[in-house]
């Protein structure tokens, strides 16, 4: 038993949904309780998926669990069939499923469908969310191989083609990437031939053993998937992931040589906009930043290598929360000389964070509130995604943009250099005091007042703001205590409105039926 | 209406239909969510699966950067296979979490779908860590799995709990307890009412500190503030207490009617409630006048979801003007939803239970003006062009009550003014 507040993975069946969600005309019929289709939450509104994610759940109660929850299973599996017709169908239970012992894969292949049917064990009790993804997309792409020998002779003068594997639903950035990588290929003269399982249909993965190497993009999804291709169809892997500038030229360099191609071509023209960003006076003060580094192993790692040797920062923590890669995190931290933290627990991350007293945070979304609490600045360069994650505009992080998109989020949290240099300059005059009055309030704008008191400061500050108005009217304890209650981003605007309401009317003294007075004057 | 979709129905109950299938519901856990934040000494200690963890952690607006006064305990493969292992891992993580966290009062054991099937015992497992814990926290034990439990039955399994829990009142005095989460300011709104009708004195369960369990006995009044709470209800009046039969405060008649039952049980004349109520009753009119505009005449289906359908869709029928396709609900308890149902006539559409699939397919057919529905439907639905509202809003929202009448009608506005506005 293991005491968890927040997680960075979810259980291994979310691993699978993402994974079905990636594909088309594939489903996933999810032997688990009513509450667990609150899954679907993730794809609906983090990535703002505008359509269900096709997944069936057998919603079983416990009225169900006296008879037999083997004849929902299989019930469930027919209508889900009947209703989207799909070419292949997945099959699996979540934790509590997986007590019941129904077997639903084995269900499934006894009732014929004319599809096949990829059963998927979910090890819930042992495994996470990375591992139910990687697992889900090996079963998958072996489920649906062609033989070895049924694969069609190689045709000697065709262009060199890769497959880009491992990109998924609610993965970090992969939609933007994979645009980005496709571009790096066409660089080089390389075919894209399926990209999976993000936008593959079944019959894409059956054509994966045709491609003449597989580009292992996020190994946390597809490196299970790679190695047995590896092994069944000789098919060489990159493991190379180009998230940085250096990682970009070393991903051409290494898809040059599997391909056979030469590099230098695509090299020679392999810029970004970062590296003379990089390389400018202003960031000069970017130089020995300590940053603390924490995410999934991919992104961790990569993430080591700009930091020190794109942007010149000082790596003072590395971590990752996915056990299943930890060796790489490992590797790389003692490159850099820290202890490398692999760790679950985001309370630990938090200590870790406190004790390396970094500039900058380098995290997921668990370490963005963790450097909000200590006061840092922070970027987010790895799953679990948030919605923010998703931007509208263009913005992948592997390849040559990638490596420009890196450079803004990075530096954007950090003051810019100039400013920086100057405030320190200036810091001691006695304008940069919190005291000194403001522009707006010296120029006898309002604005000023109100936004100190729509922060509500609370104490002799407010009092004395009040006092100094006179032609605001006064508030009574009571009233004061009710306007708290009010959450306090819209607190500002009820007070002001309140008081505008209260003055309008000759009000001197804003009572509690004062404040629902007004509101339900200025309520639309 | 032939062209509109038949439900097609496993029965019929008290003129609800009942369906079977699919659901798509959130479990009886969610309902920590609010929970935790209402009372605010206490600590909800889910012993289940990474799934509920993660479920928690989606359902609360992703994630918070706070150290939350809610947590899972885990349970690994070890803990599956020896159940006296399970429990002395579990005393162990209560030890390790009250250690760190000393200002806990109260500690809900939360039992889940995983704890249930492998029949681990938290009654007794409370008894067991109150009586290690001696005089410093109380350890309390209710289900939140969806095994039992969809949403908001979770708070009331909690109540149930809680309820069980209430010191034995001595005297005949009347006093009210008033069932169900409400937010912290409608609170203090309803408890100015009730001093200005002279009804007192009152409790509102769940408190806001485990310290202040209010005791019951015959002299309890028992009104409810949500329709979700039968089962606490009903165990309240097995321990003497009286139900006040009312309508649920939403809205200005369903909130007047609501205060006067209780001024009823108190003995408070009509009169005096009319007095007490008058400017807030003409200010709640006058907000609801403006939203009114935007509603009449509009077409609402409400998907299963909070319990909260049947007031909501009262609300909305009878003091905005809308027009109700369908009002499906998770769970209907005809002694306590009864005269919500009735208030509702007979032409309406009512549905129990869920088959997502039809259900949506009758969506389609109908094409209501605006959705009630859960997170996981809201997006697709609004791709496919209609209008929605989610319905968790109404959970976590200040709904209940006049000064909050105009709001709640808002909420259901805004899809509908949004998509107006909107030009691209």
């Amino acid at each position: 038993m293991q005491l968890t507040l927040w997680t960075y993975e979810g259980p291994p069946h979310v691993g699978a949904m993402r994974v079905a969600a990636s594909m088309e005309n594939v489903h996933y019929v999810l032997h688990a309780p009513q509450g667990d289709t609150y899954a679907d939450l993730l794809f609906t509104m983090i990535e703002r998926r505008p359509a269900r994610p096709p997944v069936t759940y057998t919603t079983f109660q416990a009225r169900h669990m006296g008879r037999d929850t083997a004849d929902l299973v299989r019930e469930t599996i027919r209508d889900a069939y009947q209703r989207y017709q799909p070419e292949a169908l997945m099959v699996g239970d979540s934790c509590t499923a997986e007590l019941l012992q129904d077997q639903p894969a084995d269900l499934a292949k006894g009732l014929g469908l004319p599809v096949p049917v990829i059963g998927l064990e979910s090890a819930a009790y042992s495994r996470k969310e990375g591992f139910g993804a990687s697992e889900a997309f090996y079963q998958l792409v072996r489920g649906l191989a062609p033989a070895p020998e049924d694969l069609a002779e190689r045709e000697p003068a065709r262009r060199p083609t890769a497959n880009i594997l491992g990109p998924t639903s609610l993965g970090f950035r992969c939609r933007d990437d994979v645009h980005e990588v496709r571009s790096l290929l066409d660089r080089l003269g390389v075919g894209t031939h399926v990209v999976a399982p993000l936008g593959a249909r079944p019959d894409d993965l059956r054509r994966i053993p045709e491609a003449d190497f597989n580009i292992c993009l996020y190994p946390e999804v597809a490196r299970t998937a790679c190695e047995w291709l590896q092994r069944q169809f000789r098919q060489p892997m990159i493991t190379t992931v180009p998230l940085g500038l250096g990682a970009t030229r070393d991903f051409l360099r290494d898809v040059a040589e599997v391909a056979g191609v030469s590099p230098q071509p695509a090299l020679a023209e392999a810029d970004a906009r970062m590296a003379w960003y990089s390389r400018s006076v202003d960031s000069n003060y970017l130089t020995g930043k300590r940053v603390f580094i924490f995410g999934d192993a991919t992104h961790a790692v990569a993430a080591a290598r700009i930091a020190a040797e794109e942007l010149g920062f000082q790596v003072v923590g590395l971590g990752t929360y996915a056990r299943e890669n930890a060796r790489e995190v490992r590797q790389a931290a003692k490159a850099y000389g820290v202890e490398p933290l692999i760790t679950e627990d985001y309370l630990e991350v938090e200590r870790a964070v406190a004790d390396a007293a970094p500039e900058l945070v380098l995290g997921t979304q668990m370490e963005r509130h963790i450097a909000k609490r200590l006061g840092l600045p922070c970027a987010v360069i790895s799953a679990p995604v948030h919605v923010q994650d998703f931007p509208a505009r263009y913005a992948p992080n592997m390849g040559l943009e990638g490596a420009n998109v890196i450079f803004d989020t990075w530096v954007h949290p950090l003051m810019m250099g100039l400013e920086e240099h100057l405030l320190g300059m200036f810091k001691e005059d006695f304008e940069f005091s919190a005291e000194a009055p403001s522009h707006a309030e010296t120029a006898g704008f309002s604005g000023g007042r109100a936004a100190v008191r729509g922060e509500e400061e609370t104490g002799a500050a407010t009092a004395e703001a009040v006092e100094q108005a006179t032609d605001t009217p006064a508030w009574t304890p009571e009233a004061e205590a009710e306007l708290k209650k009010i959450p306090f981003f819209v607190r500002g605007k009820a007070r002001r409105n309140t008081e505008r309401f209260a003055a309008d009317r000759g009000i001197a003294t804003i009572t509690v039926e004062t404040i629902y007075d007004a509101k339900a004057h200025f309520s639309r | 209406m032939s062209a509109f979709p038949q439900v097609d129905s496993t029965g019929c109950r008290d003129g609800v239909l009942q369906e079977q299938g699919q659901r798509q519901v959130f479990c009886g856990l969610t309902s920590i969510v609010w929970l935790h934040r209402k009372m605010r000494d206490a600590f909800f200690l889910v012993v289940g699966s990474r799934t509920c963890a993660h479920l928690l952690q989606s359902a609360a607006g992703v994630m918070i950067f706070a150290e939350p006064r809610f947590a899972t305990a885990i349970l690994g493969e070890r803990d599956l296979a020896g159940l006296a292992d399970c429990n002395e891992e579990l005393d162990r993580i209560v030890h390790e979490l009250l250690e760190r966290r000393p200002e806990i009062r109260t500690l809900f054991l939360v039992g889940s779908c995983p704890s249930e099937v492998i029949k681990l015992d938290l009654d007794k497992a409370a008894e067991r860590l109150t009586e290690a814990h001696e005089g410093r926290v109380r350890v309390l034990p209710y289900s939140g799995s969806g095994l039992e439990t969809a949403f908001t039955q979770g708070e009331d399994q909690f109540l149930t709990s809680l309820t069980e829990r209430l010191p034995e009142q001595t005297d005949e005095a009347l006093s009210l307890i008033v069932l169900g989460t409400l937010a912290d300011v409608v609170e203090d709104q309803f408890r100015r009412l009730f001093d200005e009708l002279g009804i007192g004195p009152v409790a509102f369960l769940p408190p806001r500190s485990g310290e202040q369990l209010p005791p019951v006995g015959p002299g309890t009044r028992v009104l409810m503030a949500q329709p979700f709470t039968g089962d606490a209800a009903r165990a309240l009046i097995r321990r003497g207490a009286e139900w006040v039969a009312a309508p649920y405060p939403l809205g200005v008649s369903g909130t007047l009617e609501w205060l006067k039952a209780a001024a009823r049980a108190f003995g408070v004349n009509e009169q005096r409630v009319e007095e007490v109520t008058a400017a807030p009753v003409a200010r709640a009119q006058a907000a609801l006048e403006r939203q009114r505009s935007v509603l009449a005449g509009r077409r609402i289906t409400f998907l299963p979801d909070s319990q909260l359908e049947l007031p909501l869709a009262r609300f909305l029928a009878q003091e905005c003007g809308m027009e109700l396709v369908e009002v499906a609900t998770p769970y209907y308890d005809r002694e306590f939803h009864g005269a919500e149902r009735e208030a509702l006539g007979e032409e309406v559409r009512l549905v129990e239970g869920q088959d997502v699939e039809r259900q949506l397919e009758r969506l389609r057919a109908d094409r209501p003006d605006l959705t009630v529905c859960g997170l996981g439907l809201a997006n697709p639905l609004e791709a496919e062009g209609l209008r929605t509202k989610w319905s968790i809003e109404l959970v976590f929202s200040p709904i209940q009550g006049f000064e909050q009448a105009g709001d709640l009608a808002e909420l259901f506005a805004r899809p509908l003014v949004r998509h107006d506005t909107l030009r691209v």
